[in-house]
């Protein structure tokens, strides 16, 4: 069984793979974080001139309101192409065949997977949350910054899992591209919720505690262990074939 | 998919094995009799649901759709359970058979059907009752995610490759909707207790229900479990016919190959 290298290496080895790949070829610098930003500025067209409710007493625009959850909304989107990305590496040239049959655990594969593309939304998340900052003109507050980050690595933890999890189930299939989002996002229904209202609470919008956040985090943070003991299980037996 | 290769392959070489697949059919005598008992249990339901049990106090008429509603709404979520109990035991029994992964697969086409069904007359209740087709309660918003889940497994199901690979991968993500369905619900039952006042529009009549209409919405249930045990019965050994009449193809495929070699 243990006869290869062991789990972490194989973690570490996968998860640099990845990232040297996508470093190398520039296609989510090039492509993916242009399309974030552009469905950015496609919400503010959407959202930006509706009318207030009169008996709203705050003085946020409907933009700085809704911010939290559109910056999730990016990282949806993105999700979906950075899954599609990673699994048409190793599809390429027979990549997975190659991986399996240097018998390596497939758990260790899963979240060698699972690293780079939590590394990726990692970023991801930073940059667009910037870009919201300065065109939905949402605020950072100090009191907020532990819980921003708390929901950030359990969220994008959560997402990376999740997506890996199911890019292996579509990996290889013809019509991946049209399945993968039906799969998807059903699924990570509850990550755009907890992580939204939590970076709510972070924000301050609407008034928000931030203790109103933590319970939020709970919710983003079962989910992630869940979907990684999910995978941890599941994953052999989905690229087996 | 698989349907249209079934199709080709009795339309282009009517052979022996293709011609048992068309001509046995997928009754029994048990299941005729099973049928039979649907549809008596069908026109029962008809005759107490629109006939001889009175109109509600507050929902009148309207109240009627629920003879449909609550029955089907049971039956999604006992074929989706049964699917889950059937990937199970194909995944972790060691023969890897693939009698389980049928019916998991005929017990989710089921349940879609009457999720749909569920959901359909729900909306037309809740326009009569609520005067809203839709509303952002935690219970309505899961089903609406349990529907698109499995409109999605039925569609992994039609992705193609092998039988056993197809089995696999349906497998899984039935076990994983069970991990994700609750927690589905679960956030956005917390989502809407933050969000909304109290929800004012659950029916409340329901505890002291008149006697008639209890024995009413019993009788929906009984008869739509039995239409449901037919339908999978049925769905399983069409499937399996399928999935033979796929394996004949190959073999014959072959062997003509081997024929020209030889």
């Amino acid at each position: 069984m243990n006869d290869g290298p062991g789990f972490w290496r194989v973690v570490g080895l996968v998860a640099a793979k990845d990232l040297r790949i996508e470093w190398r070829s520039r296609v989510a610098l090039n492509q993916v974080l242009p399309f974030a930003a552009i469905v950015m500025v496609l919400f503010a067209f959407a959202v930006d001139r509706l009318p207030r409710p009169a008996a709203s007493a705050t003085t946020e625009t409907l933009l700085q309101t809704v911010a939290p959850g559109l910056v999730w909304l990016a990282m949806l989107f993105s999700l979906l192409l950075l899954v599609q990305r990673t699994f048409a590496v190793e599809a390429d040239d027979g990549a997975l065949d190659a991986l399996r049959a240097a018998a390596v655990d497939a758990a260790a594969v899963f979240w060698g997977k699972t690293a780079a593309l939590a590394t990726q939304l990692a970023a991801l998340y930073l940059l667009l949350l910037g870009t919201a900052l300065v065109i939905y003109g949402a605020e950072l507050r100090t009191s907020g910054i532990g819980l921003l980050a708390a929901t950030w690595i359990a969220a994008t933890l959560g997402l990376a899992t999740v997506g890996t999890l199911y890019g292996g189930l579509a990996a290889g299939a013809r019509g991946r591209e049209t399945l993968l989002p039906l799969l998807l996002l059903p699924v990570v229904a509850p990550v755009l919720i907890g992580a939204t209202r939590a970076v709510e609470a972070a924000l301050g919008t609407g008034g928000t505690a931030v203790a109103d956040g933590w319970p939020w985090v709970g919710v983003v943070g079962v989910f992630a262990v869940a979907f990684g003991a999910g995978g941890t299980l599941a994953f052999g037996a989905l690229i087996d074939e | 998919m698989i349907g249209e290769h079934v199709a080709d392959t009795l339309a282009t070489e009517p052979s022996a094995a293709s011609d048992d697949v068309a001509s046995s059919g997928t009754a029994t005598r048990a299941t005729r009799l099973l049928g039979a008992a649907a549809l008596v249990g069908v026109a029962w339901l008809a005759a107490f649901g629109l006939g001889f049990s009175p109109a509600d106090r507050d929902q009148r008429e309207s109240v009627r759709i629920l003879y449909v509603h609550v029955p089907s709404a049971w039956l999604a979520y006992l074929a989706f359970v049964v699917t889950a109990v059937a990937s199970g035991l194909y995944l972790f029994r060691r023969s890897h058979a693939l009698g389980w992964d049928r019916v998991a697969g005929a017990s989710a086409e089921v349940g879609v059907l009457f999720m749909g069904i569920t959901l359909v007359s729900g909306m037309l209740w809740g326009r009569l009752t609520w005067g809203v087709f839709w509303e952002w309660d935690a219970r309505l918003t899961t089903t609406a995610f349990l529907f698109v889940t499995y409109v999605g497994y039925l569609a992994v199901r039609g992705l193609g490759g092998s039988h056993q690979q197809r089995a696999r991968r349906s497998a899984v993500l039935a076990l994983l909707a069970v991990l994700e369905i609750p927690l589905v619900h679960w956030s956005v039952r917390l989502w809407r207790s933050l969000h909304q006042e109290a929800t004012v529009l659950r029916p409340d009549g329901d505890v002291k229900m008149d006697g008639l209409m209890l024995f009413t919405l019993f009788v929906g249930i009984v008869a739509f479990t039995l239409m449901y045990a037919w339908l999978v019965v049925h769905r399983q050994r069409t499937l399996a016919a399928e999935d033979a009449a796929d394996d004949a193809g190959l073999d014959r495929a072959l062997a003509a190959r081997r024929a020209e070699v030889g």
